[in-house]
């Protein structure tokens, strides 16, 4: 039953559009209206996005503080080639996808020469060059603090009354991430990132190296991103310089340790639900409930990063596993409960299994090492 | 010739101010190895002190006195926020360093909110002294006042922190633990009070450089410790973490060059010229400038 339930939850989001359901309080109008549409992409976006940062933070043991600039290449360049240089979209999307590729890889094998603290720094600089050039508007090509909006789309793709196409585009790339990253999880290769995460020194005694591994996960990483930042840009009708942000990477790293790092659904959870709180708490914000409350409390309330930056504060202390952890933790609790009941069928599968690419092996190389 | 001067002595102004933000930095990822994103909280919180204090407290106000008296309760402000960003939220995740960098990942993002909330997300002006408004004439270059007060603060504290680390015990404490701090600990030495004087040092530092900043850029605003973290985290790699002297010699590095590209080539040149300084850097010394402490 659970291996099909990834498809049957696509194939309820495919169809999605076509439901006339209102949920007040959750979203603003019924989902088949261009305001939920929009909001629901952005959250399946994200959920794509914090999935293949996972590749790399999760499954890798790599933390990059510098994704946001393939993000950015992918929407900037498309949009560049698109508005400025008159390509159809189809060759500027697959001319942004190689470029920004390519951009991963020579940087990756640059920045994977340091390890640990130090390539995050490293990465954080290369990333802020990019923020930088956005910034200074280079021959006027990235529209500066504005951003460039995009235009001399195909049809299908412009409109409010359009805007169901690109949720399901949306939800198609969310499809293809989560396709590409757990074949990579699943496959030998795979099998390695873990090991170069877990202990890099006993995989270059089997023989093989480290490095290489490590920038096969960055530069993939790196083109999913590069395809996210391509779904964003027609998802938001244009680039802007947050797109390049180191902001940008931060939220990737909060929707990751939210929802679960490693594990095979819990960082799309976290990207859907950080993407969605961000939305609604900035609403929520400017609502009448916040500005009835006194100054004190209800300033901060209205800001949506510090709610936000304050959860996951809360969720690094006390739920290391992020919400995919959440099931395992609470396991104890729910066993406890249904004992209590009065003897009856218990329900199979009340106690959730373990994550099963999460368990991973006992460090013991220390107690191998020989003794002197 | 005039022109010379004056970039040198504004790259040496915005030096002393990466100066002031790394060498906290340095030390505390030298001695406790946290990368500490909210390092740029505490600047804010530094110039946000010294903007309230000069309105708000009493005796303290934009010239004289009053403006020392308003720099030192922010500088206060900052290194009591860092003490307790420290005793509260890394002690408990001594040792774990990827939760301690995502802790304070997370800290600065609310931060930063916290401070939009109460004071709004637009930069507000600074009071400073009429006198840092003006400008000096040195070999014929006006150089503004500012950069020379920043100049000033910053030798200070290179001297300052010198000092604390040869010839206090609590120095030699600090230069032991980022040396080997398992022998430290071994030798029944409580290495985590070193922790805490760490972080408020640096605090300090950073809640001086947000005060100074605040001078020279004549404004405040809550994203301003944020986009210096990003150069103070480069002088850091450059002049090779938990050293001193290390980050004066890469932040003087780094604000010339940054000076001069900016200057003579296109505009955002020197920034990217900064990275590619790093780069290459890493690549020839992967330890830094200076491998070792001060």
């Amino acid at each position: 039953m659970r291996r099909w339930l990834p498809f049957a939850a696509v194939v309820a989001l495919a169809i999605l559009p076509y439901s006339t359901v209102e949920l007040p309080g959750i979203f603003d109008g019924a989902f088949n209206s261009p305001g939920t549409l929009q909001l629901l992409a952005l959250c399946l976006l994200f959920g794509g996005l914090a999935l293949g940062y996972d590749l790399l933070f999760g499954r890798t043991g790599l933390l990059s503080f510098g994704h946001a600039l393939y993000f950015a290449a992918g929407a900037y360049g498309t949009d560049i080639l698109v508005t400025k240089a008159g390509f159809p979209l189809w060759s500027a999307v697959a001319v942004a996808l190689l470029g920004g590729t390519l951009l991963a890889l020579l940087l990756g094998a640059v920045a994977l020469r340091t390890h640990g603290i130090a390539f995050a720094m490293v990465t954080l600089a290369f990333a802020q060059v990019g923020a930088i050039m956005v910034a200074r508007d280079p021959g006027r090509l990235t529209g500066g603090e504005e951003g460039l909006p995009i235009t001399g789309l195909p049809d299908p793709l412009v409109g409010v009354a359009n805007t169901v196409n690109l949720y399901w585009i949306a939800l198609a790339y969310l499809v293809i991430v989560a396709f590409v990253v757990h074949r990579v999880a699943a496959s030998p290769t795979g099998r390695v990132l873990a090991a170069v995460r877990d202990d890099d020194r006993r995989v270059s005694v089997l023989g093989l190296d480290p490095y290489r591994y490590r920038l096969a996960s960055f530069t993939l990483s790196g083109a999913l991103a590069v395809a996210g930042g391509v779904v964003y840009l027609l998802l938001v009708g244009g680039a802007s310089p947050h797109a390049a942000s180191s902001d940008l990477t931060l939220s990737l790293l909060v929707m990751v340790v939210l929802g679960g790092p490693g594990t095979r659904w819990g960082p799309v959870a976290g990207g859907v639900l950080f993407t969605y709180l961000d939305h609604r708490l900035t609403a929520f914000g400017s609502s009448s409930t916040v500005d009835s409350l006194p100054g004190v409390i209800g300033g901060p309330l209205a800001q949506p990063l510090f709610v936000l930056g304050t959860v996951f504060v809360l969720a690094v202390y006390f739920f290391p596993g992020g919400l995919a952890g959440l099931g395992r933790r609470l396991g104890p609790l729910r066993t406890v409960l249904v004992r209590r009941r009065p003897p009856g069928p218990v329900a199979p599968g009340v106690v959730e299994p373990p994550a099963a690419d999460r368990d991973r092996p006992e460090p013991a190389h220390a107690s191998r090492e020989p003794a002197e | 010739m005039s022109t010379v001067v004056l970039l040198t002595l504004t790259g040496l102004g915005l030096a002393a101010l990466y100066f002031l933000v790394a060498s906290g930095l340095s030390l505390v990822f030298g001695l406790a190895d946290v990368l500490n994103f909210a390092h740029g909280l505490f600047l804010s919180v530094g110039a946000y002190g010294t903007w309230w204090a000069a309105a708000n407290l009493a005796g303290a106000g934009d010239s004289g006195g009053g403006f020392v008296l308003a720099v030192a309760f922010g500088v206060l402000a900052g290194a009591v926020a860092a003490a307790v960003v420290e005793l509260v939220l890394i002690r408990p995740l001594y040792r774990r360093t990827i939760e301690q960098v995502l802790v304070t990942v997370g800290l600065s993002l609310a931060g930063v909110a916290l401070l939009q909330a109460a004071w709004g997300a637009d930069a507000r002006t600074f009071p400073r002294p009429q006198w840092t408004r003006e400008a000096t004439p040195i070999a014929g270059a006006g150089v503004p006042n500012a950069g020379l007060l920043l100049i000033a603060a910053a030798v200070v504290v290179l001297g300052g922190l010198l000092a604390l680390l040869r010839f206090t015990r609590i120095g030699l404490v600090i230069r032991a633990g980022v040396e080997n701090r398992e022998m430290v600990t071994a030798l029944g030495i409580d290495v985590r009070r070193a922790f805490t004087v760490v972080f408020a040092v640096g605090g300090a530092a950073a809640a001086l450089a947000g005060a100074l900043g605040g001078v020279y850029f004549g404004a405040v605003s809550p994203g301003q410790g944020g986009s210096l973290l990003i150069y103070a985290f480069i002088v850091v790699v450059i002049g090779g973490m938990g050293s001193v002297v290390g980050s004066a010699y890469a932040a003087v590095a780094v604000g010339l060059v940054q000076q001069f590209v900016n200057y003579y080539g296109a505009s955002g040149l020197g920034d990217v010229c900064v990275v590619a300084l790093l780069a290459i850097v890493l690549l020839i010394r992967p330890r830094g400038l200076v491998g070792r402490l001060a």
